[in-house]
């Protein structure tokens, strides 16, 4: 039922092949079951920036296509229907969108550099279990002309071996962004170190914890109110992207379901047969279509730069973490016992399903934060 | 008894109570309370100290070596078990063949295998589920041919949960292929050491090694292992459904998992107050805590209808399908609760001397007691199945 224009369309379609081909469920076991330290095929990640994936957000001058988020969206919802494992919502949106918004010699130097594949950028803002990044304890002061950061971040996605990390700290008063260089931040010293962090969906993160340690004047990259936009817009964008992921993994459930209904039989005829069965993937179906044109309206929001982008991505993701809930249960419930094996893929599914809910902020968060804001 | 017990399963409560207070360790009911699976010697432990106290095979009739309880009673005891976080008696051996043996085993049958139950010679496991033959069990299709004095089994087993630390598997094969599926099944004792068997593993979505598939080629079973008649296996494995399901909602253990969540809950702090102050968290915990209530109050009319002489029917079925919607909802407030302390992976978080974890204690197994507790609404019967039954014996559709 979906209508795109035609650049989405054969972006689409160069998506499904490139990624059934290379970067298929199968590919994402080989990675959990080789303990792949940096939890992605580093050549693969070129390809994918050959076929222009990580500048689908960075204007054209700076080696994007600016194709725009809902072009963004379109191949992560490709992702997540093969789990994919890539930092690209990372680099390709959290970093590429802040960068963006920042401008200057920054995006200048570092934009490109996405664009091309050849840099993995991380966000460091959250520092609990629980996505707050308007209250960070994190803190910056200024020492010469440098400064001095102190505090602990954790889940940060892709943060293990990235080349840079995008660190929210406070400094006088005012949310600030510093570029930091893990090779010359004071990691491996006492009072300073990063380590990865097994989640249940085997990807790479990292949490590091830091004191005083001395940063150069030109790692300050925003503050104030330039950081909080930045920072506003990428998540937005984040939101809405991982909203993408989460249905494609919901749709790829749904459909192996179906599948299954069509091939499995008891009582000496397929079970798809049993309308209790029937009525609960239809209700599955409507519910996925129902978060499709959330998403795809929450990433064209932020296209088109619309005030409502911050609603519509805070929407979505709530609504998406509870299908995909529903999609990762009925599926293995479905399946009977085979669905709760390790072999078959729906477990993989359901995991990383769990943690992207968990990402950028869970539905009760921005349930609330629509209750509070829309005073609703 | 009504809706409440009488003054003397009162006073025997206390006793259990007082039982648990002295026997179970703490650590293991301090692992089990945060979602830990016990050990096999783990398991070996308690169910000697229950034997001890003679209170392991507390259904069996006392002549053979049972406490003889009543359904109130065993409710009791399980009841207060789960609530203090021991673990279950596995119910492979005691609870599922046992029954079986007793009413239609041989004398020679009752004589050898019940006493080594008890005394944990054997471990048991049950060979009924195929790839083939789930929901639709009748359809196995495991074969097992006379011989001489022994019967040649071929085929596999699925699901077969602790097949791996089992001496002995109590399996449903297939004698005849004449006339009704049903009744062309047979009941077979089988030595798990016999040449021919192959376990393999079966990893679930947690990481965990619970069940197996279990292979047999040409294993020769000797035909005194064949319990009751040749192709009436069906009638007494259905005989083992019926037989004291009161329990199978498993009360005990979501009301401790309630306590538990409650007071993680407290302890999370959102917006610098507790968790369980925030509105949207609090109507699931309130929602769940009332059918759980309303559940409790059910299966007392359950047992009351056993104890006054009833047999459990589809009554087990609701149970079933209420008890295990509850659980699972409690496991998924908890791993919420958690947030995304619930996802780091520890598969090594079981282990003596594990001290890598992030967050809260209650974090450690939350996500996989979600993702492993999914199997309730599959397992004994899926839920689907349960519906089915509650349809056609209850409704009459």
């Amino acid at each position: 039922m979906e209508i795109l224009i035609e650049d989405h369309q054969m972006l689409l379609n160069s998506a499904t092949g490139y990624l059934a081909k290379k970067q298929s469920v199968a590919a994402f076991r080989a990675l959990r079951d080789g303990d792949e330290p940096l939890g992605y095929d580093a050549t693969a990640y070129r390809q994918m920036a050959d076929l222009g994936w990580m500048g689908l957000v960075l204007p054209e001058e700076y080696g994007g296509s600016d194709f725009g988020y809902r072009a963004a969206g379109l191949i992560a919802e490709q992702m997540g229907r093969n789990l994919t494992a890539m930092p690209f919502v990372s680099t390709a949106i959290l970093s590429a969108t802040i960068l963006r918004e920042i401008g200057g010699d920054m995006l200048t130097e570092w934009g490109m550099k996405i664009a091309m594949g050849e840099c993995v950028v991380a966000l460091a803002i959250d520092e609990g279990a629980k996505h707050r990044p308007g209250q960070i304890k994190t803190q910056a002061v200024r020492d010469g002309d440098g400064y001095l950061l102190s505090g602990d971040k954790s889940f940060i996605a892709d943060g293990m071996g990235a080349d840079r990390l995008i660190v929210s700290a406070m400094l006088e008063g005012e949310l600030t962004l510093f570029w930091l260089d893990p090779l010359e931040a004071c990691f491996g010293t006492s009072c300073c170190d990063i380590a990865p962090q097994k989640l249940l969906d085997h990807r790479n993160y990292a949490s590091f914890y830091i004191k005083n340690c001395r940063l150069n004047e030109n790692t300050l990259i925003a503050k104030g109110e330039v950081a909080e936009k930045a920072l506003a817009k990428a998540l937005c964008a984040g939101r809405a992207v991982v909203a993408a992921e989460q249905l494609g993994m919901a749709k790829e459930c749904a459909a192996r379901t179906v599948e299954y209904l069509n091939t499995r039989k008891q009582f000496g005829v397929l079970i798809g047969v049993f309308q209790t069965l029937q009525h609960r993937m239809a209700h599955l179906y409507c519910e996925i279509e129902q978060t499709s044109s959330l998403v795809a309206q929450a990433l064209n929001a932020i296209d088109e730069n619309a005030e409502e982008c911050e609603k519509l991505s805070r929407a979505a993701k709530a609504k998406v973490a509870k299908l995909g809930k529903l999609a990762t249960e009925e599926a293995v419930q479905m399946h009977g016992g085979i669905g709760m094996t390790d072999e078959l893929d729906l477990g993989l599914f359901m995991k990383r399903d769990r943690v992207l809910t968990e990402f950028l902020g869970d539905a009760a968060c921005h349930i609330e934060w629509l209750l509070r804001e829309q005073k609703i | 008894m009504d809706l409440s017990f009488s003054a003397e399963e009162e006073a025997f409560r206390g006793e259990v109570q007082a039982f648990l207070k002295e026997k179970l360790r703490p650590e293991l009911s301090a692992k089990m309370k945060l979602g830990g699976a016990p050990s096999k010697a783990e398991m070996e432990e308690w169910h000697a100290l229950l034997n001890e106290r003679g209170w392991l095979a507390n259904h069996w009739p006392k002549e053979y070596g049972g406490a003889g309880w009543t359904p109130v009673k065993k409710f009791i005891f399980e009841l207060e078990s789960e609530l203090a976080f021991a673990p279950r008696i596995v119910p492979f051996g005691v609870s599922m063949l046992a029954p079986v043996l007793i009413k239609y085993g041989s004398d020679a049958q009752k004589k050898h295998w019940l006493p080594r139950i008890l005394d944990g010679s054997d471990w048991w496991c049950q060979g009924y589920s195929e790839p083939g033959a789930g929901s639709d069990l009748a359809s196995l299709k495991t074969s097992a041919v006379r011989e001489g004095d022994h019967y040649i089994v071929n085929g596999q087993k699925a699901w077969t949960t602790m097949a791996q630390h089992a001496d002995m598997i109590f399996c449903l094969v297939r004698t005849s292929k004449e006339g009704k599926r049903q009744e062309g099944i047979s009941f077979l004792l089988i030595d798990m050491k016999t040449a021919g068997i192959d376990v393999k593993p079966v990893i679930t979505i947690e990481g965990g090694h619970e069940v197996n598939e279990v292979f047999f080629t040409d294993v020769k079973v000797p035909i005194e292992n064949l319990v009751g008649e040749e192709n009436k296996g069906w009638t007494y494995a259905k005989y083992l459904l019926t037989y004291e399901r009161t329990n199978i909602a498993g009360i005990g253990g979501s009301i401790a998992l309630l306590g538990h969540l409650k007071q993680a809950a407290r302890k999370r702090k959102k917006h610098g107050k507790p968790l369980l102050d925030e509105p949207y968290f609090a109507a699931r915990v309130a929602r769940v805590e009332i059918a759980l209530e309303n559940m409790k109050t059910t299966n007392l009319r359950v047992l009351a209808d056993v104890a006054a002489g009833g047999a459990p029917g589809a009554e087990s079925s609701l149970l079933k399908i209420k008890g295990t919607v509850i659980y699972q909802e409690l496991t998924s407030l908890m791993r919420r609760a958690m947030g995304a302390y619930a996802a780091p992976y520890f598969p090594e978080a079981a282990d003596e001397g594990f001290n890598g974890q992030v967050g809260p204690d209650e974090a450690l197994h939350a996500a996989e007691d979600y993702f492993n507790h999914r199997k309730l609404s599959i397992f004994g019967g899926s839920n689907e199945i349960q519906r089915n039954i509650v349809s056609k014996m209850m409704l009459g559709l």
